[in-house]
């Protein structure tokens, strides 16, 4: 067991490595950056690694707490902070090694910023108060927009605006709500809130006020038009981090204080969420068809994905949250993983735009290799970690609904249109666009970056028990607290008919 | 045992593939077809135990997959009588295939990456047979039909080879569609994706009733039903089927693989394997017998008029399977998967018999352009012929007949046999498409073989001998009486039906050892896979011996198919002869007869030869609205109502716009964000302590 206050640790370790690549030059900044993000990833590994899945496990653990009078400095994780987190950890090193040399100017900054960002977003993981956890949850989004702002691309301003806008809409709503709550319960604990009951006319105000921030985080139709502009002007790294932990956010919103706060709520407002998530994958998987824009499209294609993660968290069953979770972390690999890919040819060529790509396959195999497994990932084929989760969330949300479940798995066939669509264009084909076909194929450094990520996608796809298993007991609590109020609607088995029986129909023959 | 056979192909794909250009071609050769050679002998093996009586069915577990509630599933390979039969299938084509691209493709320079997608694919297809839970079924679904989509690609260079792998891979994501839905609901209903679980628990919940999409329907209907979606994409049944013409843009060894002997036979496998789901519902085996019989006519007529010696095939081929669903939905299981068997013989030589004479052309697949080849490559037409005379069904009941002959003619009695309506409709389509079956087959071999060589009006040919001329005189050497003979001597006349008719100087040679073995070995499956294992597939007794349960048997339903009136067991007969008769007429006797009748029935030409219009209908219906749907949501949607009235919106009403964007120019509005966030914090602190 670990006796020593490894969450602060973790904290502490990119904040003093940002702070520390602030005095260094840009060599000095990137080394101190890669140092830091691996001394933390090694950190999430042994965090992984001693986390107890046990029957008798308490549910948090690696507590710590200290009292600052109005809320208190209290960390604190479940099988679910973990996994994102060790997502998170496990993206960054990547990230810097993508803005190793793609990144030109300001880089101490830069590099502090992105260890900075880590820290806040571990800290919304990490957080057992929901004050401490509304200051992570929000300043995590100001080292984003620096990022996007100052390194982005010629339109950063639009985006880091829009990007903005959204953000402070949903953030007013849910902080009214979260006064609201702490001063119901009084307590701005959050194990404390989760547990507490609120009054079920009161649950539907304060589940739309929350509905509001971690819909646009998620981000759900139709609150996501900042997320493509984010993507596209985002440089490599920066939409590795958006898609890849910022989108989870969201998602994550919804396990903590959505479902266990508001029961009552969530299941009256199921019907909601599901039409939204169902608009969301065929709308923009359909919009992502017609995109000429390498990273726009990919962007398109999360908020579809998110779709089945928001559909799969409001089935109300054991298949549909754990798909959803999985998802989440699936997505986080994969979507980080292609906007890498892009990243690559974005360094050589300087442009997004498909129509100018072509037959990279004859020049860049093992790029095509691997972007070819990653979009495999994207459209969810068995054997990748793409296909668990979303399998599993569909699985879970046809048991609640049929109509739901049919129309999101016709993303299934829009995911691989568009996907294949876009690996042809890029990929496939003749080489015959002189600069395209002159670029060179991944060097070292670039498969360092996606070997990890590919031997992610693969295990997750095939094993992915350890990633599933500490999330299993937190899942059933919260099934636990849900079970009451478990919406029912068309798909329950209208009649099961003891075998052997026959039915009225039979019988009147 | 079942390791090795099942992760052999998997480890030689990974070799072949992670080493490509560093191992170089013959590395990757050898490894992948010795490994696939180790797995068939492995598999002959299992499957003669279980031949022979001796074999039980039984489970390996291999690892954990997903565990989620009531959700287990695992990875594990599960062997009984139809694995076996799949097995044997399944490596030993594979294997005769890897050999002979050993030639077919040696001159392409990447070898090593086609070897690979080769092995990953005969991988990915047994674990769908040896799957023990409809999960892993689906992971081989869609694992063949990835390997098949990056086989269809392989020559990713051209336009048409980039278009119809990905159209393979939508429309079999069409029928995944249904195939999922299918999972899901059975999961819901059973509790389980375990097969033997489901199996078991079928037949009780037979009349129970679910809702779906609103409405009330019969359990076992819909997930039949829904499965079955699943079965008609891969297998390439009516509606889903227009992938699998386009498909023979991939080179000829993987059509004979993968669109011919195994992927596209994995719905019947499906059907067969879920047997006891399906005989559940009356309704849903009279849609597999509909839909198969609609196939196999549809297919068979479209057939008759291609030019393309492999699309004649490929349409071949999906007729074929239509009969093999009509088998399965009259439940005749055993004489589906006996259909599936020899077939996977005799169309994989067909296939291969094709490439042959492709490869002798110079690449020309269009049969306008052959004529006369029996003598310059003999080899390949005695294959070809065994070949024909295999899917035909040639044969005298009691003495002995041609793969086919068993299979074929079973399938059509069987339908007779059930005396239901679908059966009857099936029936009288079977003999039908038997006589389009004999008159399409027949035209290709008269067309390639036969009559006088019309090799001058092809640009592949005349490219070919123009080469040959070239590099000829360039090595200087004059003594070669093959290489440059005659060249622009040649009278070309036009000889019927507009084709030019003269060698062009070009004279085709015999294919390589390694591309006549795989024949020479499949022509023995074609004359004699129907008389060996006639009585382990579909004998009352020796049947149910062999299956043990692998599949729905009734005993007394194979025995009927022995006492069909006389007129029943003859017909295919005079169909067959029939359609050997009119291809004769037309193609040998009088070769001007095809032009002058097709221009009298000139609607039904054009119907056909449009392959009854599906893919325009596609176009129109699905294609162009998804792209235009999806312009209209992003332009119309998107940007000029969500952004228009959301963020733009506001920045105009508030008037900020311009100031916060000046703003953020500076950098200034993160000091802003800041700003807010501090207090917010302080709202929050006044809110706590008030």
């Amino acid at each position: 067991m670990i006796d020593y206050p490894i969450l602060s640790l973790m904290l502490a370790v990119p904040l003093i490595g940002a702070v520390a690549a602030l005095f260094l030059d840009a060599r000095g900044a990137r080394w101190m950056a890669l140092a830091a993000t691996l001394l933390e990833l090694g950190l999430a590994a042994l965090l992984w690694a001693s986390f107890d899945q046990g029957a008798a496990a308490p549910q948090w653990q690696f507590t710590e707490a200290r009292d600052l009078g109005i809320f208190s400095y209290a960390l604190g994780i479940d099988g679910i902070a973990l996994m994102l987190i060790v997502l998170s950890c496990f993206l960054m090193p990547l990230c810097i090694l993508a803005s190793w040399a793609s990144i030109e100017h300001r880089i101490p900054e830069y590099m502090a910023a992105f260890l900075f960002m880590e820290t806040l977003m571990l800290g919304v993981f990490m957080a057992q108060d929901i004050l401490l956890f509304y200051v992570f949850f929000e300043a995590g989004l100001i080292p984003m927009y620096l990022i996007i702002g100052i390194w982005g691309g010629a339109n950063r301003i639009y985006a880091s605006y829009k990007f903005f806008l959204y953000t402070l809409l949903g953030s007013v709503l849910m902080l009214i709500a979260m006064l609201w709550t702490i001063g119901q319960a009084g307590t701005t604990s959050i194990p404390a809130l989760m547990a507490f009951d609120f009054a079920p006319e009161a649950q539907t105000w304060l589940w739309l006020a929350f509905f509001a921030s971690f819909a646009v985080k998620m981000p759900m139709w139709p609150v996501h038009t900042w997320l493509p502009d984010a993507h596209v002007q985002a440089p490599t790294a920066g939409s590795v981090i958006l898609a890849g932990v910022l989108l989870k956010l969201g998602g994550y919103g919804f396990v903590r204080f959505s479902l266990p706060m508001f029961p009552d709520a969530s299941a009256l407002l199921t019907p909601l969420v599901f039409a939204l998530s169902a608009i969301a994958v065929v709308y923009t998987s359909l919009v992502a068809l017609v995109q000429q824009d390498m990273k726009k499209l990919i962007a398109y294609s999360s908020v579809a994905h998110m779709g089945f993660v928001t559909a799969g968290l409001f089935a109300f069953n054991r298949q549909g949250i754990e798909g959803a979770l999985v998802v989440m972390l699936s997505h986080g690999l994969y979507s980080g993983a292609l906007f890498l890919c892009v990243g690559v040819i974005y360094d050589r060529m300087h442009t997004r735009e498909i129509g100018r790509y072509g037959g990279l396959a004859n020049n860049m195999p093992r790029y095509a290799l691997f972007f070819l497994l990653f979009t495999m990932a994207s459209v969810a084929l068995p054997g990748t970690s793409g296909f668990v989760g979303e399998f599993l969330a569909l699985m879970g949300v046809y048991q609640t609904s049929t109509w739901t479940a049919a129309v999101l798995t016709l993303g299934i066939i829009l995911g691989a249109a568009y996907m294949l669509y876009l690996y042809a264009r890029v990929a496939y084909g003749a080489s015959d666009k002189p600069d395209a076909a002159a670029m060179r194929d991944l060097n070292g450094r670039e498969i360092a970056i996606l070997a990890p990520l590919a031997a992610a996608v693969l295990w997750m796809g095939i094993y992915p028990e350890p990633f599933i298993a500490p999330m299993r007991a937190d899942v059933g609590r919260l099934l636990a607290r849900l079970e009451p109020d478990r919406p029912r609607f068309d798909a329950q088995l209208a009649r099961a008919i003891a075998p052997g029986t026959p039915t009225p129909a039979e019988a009147s023959h | 045992m079942i390791k090795l056979i099942v992760f052999l192909p998997l480890l030689a794909a990974l070799v072949a593939g992670l080493g490509n250009r560093a191992l170089g071609n013959a590395t990757a050769k050898l490894v992948t077809t010795g490994a696939l050679f180790v797995a068939a002998a492995l598999s002959w093996v299992v499957f003669l135990d279980f031949m022979s009586g001796d074999a039980r069915s039984y489970l390996e577990p291999v690892l954990t997959w997903i565990r989620s509630g009531d959700l287990q599933v695992d990875w594990a390979l599960r062997v009984d009588a139809l694995t076996a039969v799949m097995l044997v299938v399944i490596t030993t084509v594979s294997a005769l295939v890897h050999l002979y691209s050993w030639g077919y493709m040696a001159e392409d320079d990447s070898q090593p990456r086609f070897f690979a997608y080769l092995s990953l694919f005969t991988f990915a297809m047994l674990m769908l047979v040896t799957a023990d839970n409809l999960i892993q079924m689906f992971f081989g679904w869609e694992g063949v039909g990835l390997a098949s989509y990056l086989l269809i690609g392989f020559w990713y260079h051209k336009p048409s080879a980039k278009a119809a792998a990905i159209k393979a891979f939508v429309v079999n994501r069409v029928g995944d569609f249904g195939f999922s839905l299918g999972i899901f609901g059975t999961f819901l209903v059973f509790g389980t994706v375990s097969i033997p679980a489901i199996l078991a628990a079928a037949p009780g919940m037979a009349g129970s009733t679910i809702g779906f999409l609103g409405g009330e329907v019969e359990v076992m209907t819909l997930l039949c039903l829904l499965l079955f979606v699943g079965a008609m994409g891969k297998s390439a049944q009516l509606g889903l089927h227009t992938w699998l013409p386009d498909a023979m843009e991939g080179p000829t060894p993987v059509s004979a693989l993968i669109h011919a002997a195994t992927m596209v036979t994995a719905g019947v496998f499906m059907v067969c394997r879920l047997s006891p789901m399906f005989e559940a519902s009356g309704t849903a085996l009279a849609v597999v017998t509909l839909v198969g019989a609609a196939t196999a006519l549809f297919a068979a007529t479209v057939g008759t008029v291609q030019t393309d010696i492999k699309r004649v095939i490929a349409y071949s081929t999906c007729s074929q399977l239509g009969y093999m669903f009509f088998a399965a939905g009259v439940g005749a299981y055993g004489a589906a998967m006996f259909h599936l068997f020899t077939h996977a013989f005799f169309k994989a030589l067909l296939f291969l018999g094709a490439g042959s004479v492709i490869h002798a052309m110079h690449h020309e697949q269009d049969m306008r352009f052959y004529g006369g080849l029996r003598r310059s490559i003999p080899v390949t037409f005695w294959a070809m012929l065994l070949g024909t005379l295999a899917i035909t069904g040639v044969g005298v009941t009691g003495v002995f007949g041609f793969a086919g002959f068993y299979s074929k003619d079973a399938i059509i009695e069987a339908a007779y046999a059930s005396g239901t309506t679908p059966g009857g409709l099936a029936f009288a389509v079977g003999v039908f498409a038997a006589f389009l079956t004999a008159f399409y087959s027949w035209r290709l071999i008269f067309l390639t073989f036969f009559g006088q060589p019309r090799w001058a009006g092809s640009d592949h040919i005349r490219h070919a001998v123009h080469h040959d001329y070239e590099s000829a005189a360039a090595e200087g050497t004059t003594d070669s009486d093959e290489a440059h003979v005659d060249h622009g001597t040649v009278a070309a006349t036009a000889g019927p039906g507009g084709a030019v008719e003269g060698t062009a100087g070009y004279h085709p040679h015999e294919s390589p050892w390694t591309m006549l073995a795989p024949l020479a070995l499949l022509s023995v499956g074609a004359v004699f896979a129907g008389v060996a294992f006639h009585g382990i597939f579909i004998e009352p007794e020796a049947g149910e011996a062999f299956w043990r349960g692998s599949l729905a048997w009734d005993a007394h339903f194979y025995e009927e198919l022995h006492h069909v009136p006389l007129w029943v067991k003859l017909s295919p007969a005079v169909a067959m002869l029939l359609g050997l008769f009119f291809a004769y007429r037309a193609y040998l006797k009088n070769p001007g007869l095809p032009a002058r009748f097709t221009a009298s029935v000139d609607t039904l030409y054009q119907f056909l030869l449009h392959k009854w219009y599906f893919d325009e209908l596609y176009h129109h219906l699905f294609t162009r609205p998804a792209f235009a749907l999806g312009r209209l949501f992003w332009r119309a949607g998107d940007e000029k109502t969500i952004d228009r009235f959301g963020p733009n919106g506001a920045a105009a009403v508030v008037g900020v716009g311009n100031r916060l964007a000046g703003a953020l120019q500076s950098g200034y509005l993160y000091t802003y964000a800041l700003v807010m966030l501090l207090g917010l914090a302080a709202a929050a602190t006044w809110a706590m302590t008030r």
